[in-house]
């Protein structure tokens, strides 16, 4: 089985993603399956592109769903899902070849695919669903975190994050140190109350989930009143065109 | 176990080069970079400097190389071999294509123009399009607006001389109150969600509340504060009870009233007489208004005015006024327009509309706010302002309200409710986007009077306009149509945008008259893009049996890909896809500007096309050259563009220094607007990312409709021709000259059958009334309203193609509320009839909680005829995926006389796609699992390979597997 790094650094690299913006569109999807089809783990193979039940390999996956309160409230959520880069993954411990690692550097969980033997153990043992086996090649792949992006030289400084986040239209993805407590993605944390997701299981996740805010869809919550109060009394035959009307003439006037 | 930590490259070479360009893979035109390496794309991302997306791209445009390598691209000029339909063709070079061509077109121009229909889908050419059809002298010419938007387009423009969509924005850094109304989750995409961002990333000390009006609860209405999930076609009783409210309440901007609109217009009252409802007017045709202290008629817009908005008065003359903004509000204060008299048709309860007539007033007056401007602005007036004065309510509608047939009056109706609160080109409110504003309307009339189609002869104009009045129309002396399609007849007297939607049924039953050859750009009618798919199948297929020939003798088709219309051609001529052409993204036709600058853009090619394959541009040009259309050819008879659209787009002017691009004009690119044509212009275009945007002065931002310092700059830019303050229309008196002519006023007269439509329809005020088909039937037969939306990662029927997105998503469901799925005793998977008056289809369930209770939905395009798109004929999109056009009759139910209207708009001609109404009937078990109606699956046409199995796009690019053997 494969060790974590014995003497990690506190870098600790990843996704604040905000959940209360997301609109579900994709972008951030497809733009990782771009970017990373020329990339570390390219290709990300896709079957029967063209046929009957097409499938082929994503990093990241958006799922959109309904959810309820509880009472009679519903919410509609998407929820973009990919490589958490847990600081204590199980996909790297139960990896019989040290393919699947953990980088000390910066946190990011990678598989090196010669080292692969395609056993699938790590997805087994991932709960967040975020491996992805390419049968074609017989390896595991899986969201990089665009560390073939973050650092490199033959790209300008600002195009130096993941494609998640480069493209995403409503700003709803951060990236980076959450380790540091400084980190404005730290702040942004620590601000809307982020999330790690599923962390009864222990695998303390680094990308973090800023919840949706409640919604103001109640009265008061602007400022505002329940209901207008009219202008004027209506005139007695209940009309209120009327003193309406005169009201209107007296603003004028003034 | 411990181990080296294996070696990871984190700087592998990327890219050879970078070419920016302008994405196409939906409508926003977003700037984009093409990363290339080896010749071939490594990927696309979004330009940072572009003005439109600024950086960020949405999931069709960043899949944009999967449609780049789609098996489904064209290959070569098609001839067809067989009969129509059946998708058999060889494959011809491009002489003989324009053989072909040039034979069927030449003789319909030199004997009758009009026998040549010329109707373009989703392109971006409508500067050049149109104008072909003028130089080919047809007025039968349209793009696709007629079944998209013009709704919009024409309430808008009708209203406030801009409209929402690509004439308008919301001001996302300053409003507080943001309302969306039914909008295309794929529209202005990604402008949209930058605004959504901005809005919901604010903080907490500005927060902004956005509400989402529409039906369903998916994609922008799923993050906004409150959802409102109003019952389809009555969103203008909803925003008519908010007016009734803020009227009641005195929450209104009287002063913006009185001096930016026709509040304060005297409207002569005459019942029964030819000036009655029309503005009364000085000898010089001036509109008057009361002086409130002088206590007499004066010209409207006068420093000095002190226009009343209230009371009836008796002019010079002895007849009697009174000003429009009492019109107006004698009608919204009728208890007709209360809350509670809304309530249960709109599916809103009156508490909740009450409350947001309550938080719009909070938001528009008190936290009304000012905006300083450094150098101050000017007024048509004169008067000079430190501040722009703020009313931070905003709001966004599109197809939701458009795709009724009461879609143009309920958007009259927004319009309205921003002009009583001040709100138009205010901070915070709604923004024009230049060249916007316009006139109100715009004075261009159409082409195309009997006078002006002649054999051999361009039209005078573009066919397309903005009649004044009913003598403005398109017909002949007894009222008959004089365009194929009936747009600006007394159908659909303000049909802006032509109705494509009509041409094929109009064409096919020679109503008005029969046409030789129709020729469509980027549409595909024979599927997703027409109402009543089946009877156009069969419309485009149908033969003379006393000729034996064609009811259509002729259809050319140009389109990129293998879409289900391509075997419905007889000529099929292949265009590019958007990475290996030149476009143009002109101001003479959609503008991308914002409300702070002007901007347009072009294409460049960026791959050579692998195919016998012309950019349709291009090919238009040529055709006109060979055909000898006037402006295609020089004096000598030579070509004048035989650089085809790269040099139109810089050597074409439409008149003396105005030309396709505005940026870098004059021999040394040192003028902007206007200015000589610009030898190397294209080059300045590429040099910087391949769009030009340049700020509108500071003072010149808001009130553009009043700002002498917009009006004076948007005069050196070319956009009008003289500054002239452009008045908000409260009411419009071109509806009400329509409305008297019906009445027998006139010498424009409608047929007397007409007569009550146009009476009824053309009221100069909003008002709301039932969708047509919704009016027609028994509720109980058809209790529900269907209506679709189209996801944010596909864009109409191009996703499929694509590799990538189709796996997204690759079949449709029809989405049933729960309160539906109980009455049905339905379950999700379970499989449904979908029974309209006009026809069925069957398609499988899923059941949502965010749905109004009368709705079901579905995603639009998705549903694909089997062998289409070079899918296999199994995918899911051909065996599950349905579309509802199925369901719709492009026909409204017969008149008395036995005469259907198109199922569209009375006023604008749009497609009426959302007044849909269907019940459900549960499938039997062995009826599940397939949709119908089924067609025969289409042969891919010659010449198109077979799909790959697998993909690895990719591969290539990945120098070597990375090695841990490195230190």
């Amino acid at each position: 089985m494969t060790s974590l790094p014995t003497a990690p650094s506190t870098k600790r690299l990843g996704l604040v993603i905000d959940l209360d913006i997301c609109v579900g569109c994709h972008a951030c999807a497809v733009a990782c399956k771009e970017w990373n089809s020329g990339g570390h783990a390219g290709p990300l193979t896709d079957f029967a592109p063209y046929g009957a039940d097409p499938d082929g390999v994503w990093f990241n996956r958006v799922h959109s769903f309904e959810v309820t309160d509880g009472y009679n409230d519903t919410n509609t959520v998407h929820f973009p899902r990919s490589c958490l880069h847990c600081e204590t993954p199980a996909c790297v411990t139960v990896c019989p070849t040290g393919a699947s690692f953990k980088r000390a550097e910066d946190g990011i969980v990678l598989v090196a695919e010669d080292l692969c033997i395609g056993c699938k153990l790590c997805s087994w043992a991932c709960p967040y669903g975020a491996r992805e086996y390419d049968a074609n090649e017989g390896v595991m792949k899986k969201c990089t975190l665009c560390v073939d992006r973050i650092y490199n030289e033959n790209l300008d400084a600002a195009e130096r994050v993941p494609a998640c986040v480069s493209c995403c239209p409503v700003s709803a993805r951060h990236f980076g140190d959450l380790g540091d407590d400084k980190s404005d993605i730290s702040r942004l944390v620590a601000a809307r109350g982020g999330v790690d997701l599923m962390p009864e299981l222990g695998y303390k996740p680094i990308n973090q989930y800023l919840p949706p805010r409640p919604r103001r869809n109640r009265g008061g919550e602007t400022g505002a009143g329940d209901s207008l109060a009219d202008i004027a009394p209506p005139d007695a035959g209940g009309s209120t065109l009327h003193p309406f009307l005169r009201w209107v003439d007296r603003v004028l006037s003034d | 176990m411990r181990q080296r930590e294996p070696f990871v490259d984190t700087s592998p070479f990327v890219r050879d080069s970078v070419v920016p360009t302008t994405c196409y893979m939906c409508a926003c035109r977003c700037g984009i970079r093409v990363h290339m390496r080896d010749g071939r794309i490594r990927y696309i991302d979004g330009n940072p400097e572009h003005p439109v997306n600024r950086g960020v791209l949405c999931a069709k445009g960043s899949a944009g190389i999967m449609t780049q390598n789609a098996p489904s691209r064209l290959r070569s000029p098609l001839l067809r071999v067989g009969p129509r339909g059946a998708g058999e063709f060889r494959e011809i070079g491009w002489e003989e294509a324009f053989a072909v061509a040039t034979g069927w077109l030449d003789p319909i121009r030199k004997t009758d123009p009009r026998k040549l229909a010329f109707f373009t889908g989703r392109d971006q050419s409508q500067a050049l399009t149109s104008w072909w059809a003028q130089q080919f002298g047809t007025p039968n010419y349209a793009a696709h607006g007629g079944f998209c938007s013009v709704n919009m387009a024409a309430a808008g423009l009708y209203s406030i001389g801009g409209a929402f969509w690509e004439f308008g924005e919301p001001d996302w850094e300053h409003t507080r109150y943001f309302m969306m109304f039914g909008v295309a989750e794929d529209h202005a995409s990604n402008p949209i969600k930058i605004g959504l961002g901005k809005l919901k990333g604010r903080p907490d000390d500005r927060r902004a509340k956005f509400v989402s009006i529409n039906p369903v609860r998916t994609g922008y209405s799923a993050i906004a504060d409150e959802w409102i999930g109003i019952r389809p076609g009555t969103d203008g009783l909803f925003v008519m009870a908010l007016i009734h409210e803020l009227l009641r309440a005195g929450k209104i901007d009287l002063h913006y009233l009185a001096q930016y609109s026709n509040a304060a217009w005297l409207v002569i009252d005459n019942p029964g007489k030819a000036d009655h409802g029309l503005f009364a007017r000085d000898q010089y045709g001036r509109p008057l208004v009361w002086h409130r202290e002088w206590q007499e008629a004066v010209e409207a817009g006068r420093p000095d005015g002190a226009p009343a908005l209230t009371g009836r008065v008796t002019l010079s003359d002895g007849r009697s006024a009174r000003p429009s903004f009492e019109l107006m509000a004698e009608r919204y204060l009728d208890p007709e327009y209360a809350p509670e008299a809304v309530a249960e048709r709109s599916g809103i309860d009156a508490a909740t509309i009450k409350r947001i007539a309550a938080e719009v007033a909070h938001a528009a007056f008190e936290q009304a706010f000012e905006l300083e401007v450094r150098d101050w602005w000017t007024d048509t007036s004169g008067g000079r302002h430190g501040r722009f004065l703020g009313r931070p309510v905003s709001m966004y509608a599109m197809r939701g309200i458009s795709a009724h047939t009461n879609g143009f009056h309920t958007c009259r109706a927004l319009h309205l409710l921003q002009m009583l609160l001040g709100t138009i080109d205010v901070p915070g409110g709604f923004r024009y986007r230049p060249p916007f504003p316009r006139l109100s309307p715009p004075p261009a009339q159409p082409s195309g009077y009997a006078n002006e189609v002649r054999p051999e002869t361009a039209l005078p104009g573009v066919p397309l306009g903005f009649p004044s009045g009913p003598d403005k129309l398109l017909v002949d002396a007894n009222g008959k149509p004089l365009r194929i399609d009936k747009a600006f007849s007394w159908d659909a007297p303000l049909a802006l945008h032509g109705m494509m939607h009509m041409v094929i049924h109009n064409a096919w039953a020679g109503d008005p008259y029969p046409i030789d050859t129709l020729f469509m750009y980027m549409a595909n009618m024979s599927w997703n893009s027409s109402m009543n798919t089946a009877g156009t199948m069969r419309m485009l297929t149908d033969k003379d049996p006393a000729t034996g020939e064609y009811r259509i003798p002729h259809i050319i088709y140009s389109d990129a890909y293998f879409s289900e219309m391509v075997a419905y051609a007889d000529l099929i001529l292949p265009d590019t896809t958007y990475l290996e052409r030149h476009d143009c993204i002109s101001l003479l036709d959609r503008p991308i500007s914002d409300g702070d600058s002007v901007a347009d853009s072009i294409r460049q090619p960026v791959v050579k096309p692998d195919r016998d394959v012309r950019p349709f541009q291009d090919v238009l040009l040529d055709l006109g050259a060979r055909l000898k259309l006037p402006g295609c050819i020089n004096e000598d008879a030579t070509p004048r563009y035989p650089g085809g659209y790269p040099d139109y787009m810089v050597n074409h002017e439409r008149k003396p220094g105005t030309g396709m691009l505005a940026g870098w004009r004059g021999h040394d690119g040192a003028l902007i607007g206007r200015g000589p044509k610009n030898p190397k212009q294209l080059d300045r275009y590429k040099r910087n990312g391949c769009f030009w945007q340049t700020e509108i002065p500071d003072s010149g931002r808001y009130y553009r409709f009043a700002n002498r310092d917009y009006l004076e700059w948007a005069v050196g830019m070319g956009f009008i021709d003289r500054v002239e303050p452009l008045t908000l229309q409260l009411y419009s008196e071109p509806l009400q000259k329509f409305r008297l002519a019906a009445e027998g006023h006139g010498t424009a007269q409608p047929p007397d059958s007409e007569r009550e439509r146009i009476r009824t329809y053309f009221d100069p005020l909003p008002f709301w009334y039932p969708p047509f088909e919704e009016a027609a039937f028994n509720d109980a037969d058809y209790p529900l309203h269907a209506i679709t939306q189209r996801p944010m990662h596909m864009y109409h029927s191009w996703g499929t193609q694509n590799a990538w997105l189709r796996q997204i998503q690759t079949q449709n469901f029809l989405y049933v509320g729960q309160e539906t799925a109980r009455k049905h005793a339905l379950a999700d998977g379970d499989w449904v009839w979908i029974v309209s008056p006009h026809s069925r289809v069957k398609a499988p369930i899923r059941i949502m909680d965010g749905v109004n209770d009368d709705t079901v939905w579905t995603w639009n395009a998705i549903g694909k005829r089997a062998g289409a798109w070079s899918l296999a004929p199994d995918a899911p999109e051909a065996q599950k995926g349905f579309l509802l056009n199925h369901v719709i009759s492009e026909l409204l139910p017969p008149r008395a006389d036995g005469y259907r209207h198109s199922n569209s708009d009375p006023v604008t001609g749009q497609a009426a796609w959302y007044d849909l109404r269907v019940r459900l009937e549960k499938c039997a078990v062995e009826e599940a699992g397939q949709t119908e109606p089924r067609f025969e699956t289409l042969p891919r046409p010659t010449g198109l390979p077979e799909p790959l199995a697998l993909l690895r796009y990719g591969a290539r690019f990945r120098r070597k597997k990375d090695r841990r053997s490195q230190p």
